[in-house]
């Protein structure tokens, strides 16, 4: 069973959070949901630090043992951090994907952006529909 | 889709199913890591219901079977397996099959599920044009049902249900017997680098031997594995798989099946591959290792010096190695153990070098196992 999705962040129809930080920026990554249908992730492509990118480029990639997947950005801007421990540890983002399993953090060009993702009830809804 | 006898069980173990060459096959049932491990450390279960069994029976059995394949049958004793490929006219693997023989005029051809239907046509086509009347094919792959019990554990795990002492069942050979009451062919073989069996039972009863080995090895770390695992298994022990690393167009001297090619005796294929072994091969299968960060995926390109010179047949992420492994075809000059490569991956170019296989070697000392048998 997936954990709860937090209420502190938004979702993307493509399962990826972001939760903004109130300093103009957002924590970006995948959702508990998508790692458990990735099954072990074993390697993580991290985004180059200053890369620009728009909402729902791909920007970083997730790969199980038999899957490669992209994630998209779920908010436009620079990418100002990356999680580096994932590059040793991918497993984080199994274990942990909404707090060590963090991505990325991407300074937005535009904050409203959040607005068009989904609030956490939302999102439940979308996975209860595509489990049908 | 076809479904295999296992399929309600597979499904009942909440199995992620996938279509694998028409069969709804279970991938993964709770995650390919585990699994992996589970295989290395204990015992795996495995489904192997669509692989085809083709029986050859008849006094022109052995006849049949030596004009196509590579390897030569002849001292071949009853018990035993061999493995092999078909080859046709250009010296191309038509498949890499496992052939058992049950008696002087009986034998067993297990083919790869995808390969089957075509392994059949070839080989009526041969009866035919041979004039092999005495030799019988039949299909056999519907009425009989195949698992594969490997790992360290998996003698300790099948001895109790067995009907004979296991002990004395030597690597490559095979015993009728029963499991779990139910009439078996039981070989020590597999396809995963560790100790283990195939068994060959009636389609009909292959549940009832599942299920007495699920709960006969629960206490020994018997967990069932899918299509996932049985892959970065057989990987990582150097093992090929035909689509991948073996097609129509690629000789066994390409592949590391050289040795199962005898060219003393007549087969189809035979002068072409002749004339390779007295040429010589210009590009051959290596193993290799990602010396940076990466996983090379099957259809990746590798580069040397710029340019490019092969592509990645098989790769993953090898559990037991904790790190990425692959097979490609490279030209000869570069298959030289440590030759650095670079394969690319998305945009970048990922560095690599040429390694033996196999990548993992089980230290098992008391049975010399490997996959050159």
């Amino acid at each position: 069973m997936s954990k709860t999705n937090p209420v502190d962040r938004k979702y993307s129809r493509e399962h990826e959070w972001a939760r903004d930080e109130g300093d103009g920026t957002a924590a970006v990554g995948i959702t508990d949901y998508a790692q458990e249908m990735l099954t072990d992730i074993v390697f993580v492509e991290l985004p180059a630090v200053g890369k620009i990118v728009k909402q729902m480029d791909p920007f970083a990639v997730v790969e199980s043992v038999k899957s490669v997947s992209d994630v998209y950005a779920p908010v436009g801007g620079e990418v100002i951090q990356v999680n580096a421990g994932l590059e040793t540890r991918p497993e984080l983002v199994n274990q942990d994907a909404f707090g060590e399993g963090w991505i990325a953090r991407i300074r937005m060009h535009q904050p409203e952006e959040l607005k068009g993702l989904m609030d956490a009830a939302a999102y439940e809804a979308m996975i209860r529909e595509e489990k049908k | 889709m076809k479904k295999t006898p296992l399929y309600d069980r597979h499904v009942a173990l909440g199995a992620k199913m996938i279509d694998f060459g028409g069969w709804d096959m279970p991938v993964q049932y709770t995650g390919v890591v585990e699994e992996h491990h589970a295989t290395r450390t204990g015992a795996g279960l495995f489904d192997i219901c669509h692989m085809g069994e083709i029986e050859i029976r008849g006094t022109q059995a052995l006849d049949l079977l030596q004009g196509v394949l590579s390897r030569n049958l002849e001292g071949q004793k009853t018990g035993q397996m061999k493995l092999s490929v078909l080859t046709n006219e250009q010296g191309g693997i038509i498949d890499d099959v496992t052939v058992y023989k049950l008696a002087e005029d009986r034998y067993w051809v297990v083919t790869n599920s995808a390969t089957k239907d075509k392994d059949l046509r070839w080989l009526q086509r041969r009866k035919q044009e041979g004039g092999f009347a005495g030799a019988d094919i039949a299909d056999r792959t519907e009425e009989l049902g195949k698992i594969d019990l490997q790992g360290p554990r998996a003698q300790q795990i099948l001895q109790p249900l067995a009907g004979e002492d296991l002990a004395p069942l030597r690597y490559y050979h095979a015993m009728r017997t029963t499991v779990a009451g139910v009439s078996a062919l039981v070989s020590r073989s597999g396809y995963t680098g560790e100790d283990g069996f195939e068994i060959y039972a009636d389609s009909q009863q292959i549940g009832s031997i599942w299920d007495r080995l699920m709960a006969a090895g629960a206490g020994s770390g018997l967990k069932p594995v899918g299509l996932g695992a049985r892959d970065t298994l057989r990987l990582e022990a150097g093992m090929m798989l035909y689509g991948h690393e073996m097609c129509e167009t690629v000789s066994p001297y390409e592949v590391v099946y050289g040795w199962l090619v005898d060219l003393e005796k007549a087969f189809i294929g035979r002068d072409v591959l002749d004339r390779q072994k007295k040429r010589g091969v210009s590009r051959k299968l290596v193993g290799f290792e990602m010396a940076e960060r990466g996983i090379a995926r099957a259809g990746y390109k590798i580069f040397k010096y710029g340019r490019e010179i092969g592509e990645v047949t098989s790769g993953t992420y090898a559990p037991t190695l904790n790190r990425a492994v692959g097979f490609a075809f490279l030209p000869v000059a570069c298959m030289e153990p440590q030759t650095e490569l670079e394969i690319r991956i998305r945009e970048r170019l990922v560095k690599a070098r040429v390694v033996t296989i196999p990548f993992y070697k089980r230290c098992d000392k008391h049975i010399f196992y490997n996959v050159f048998i």
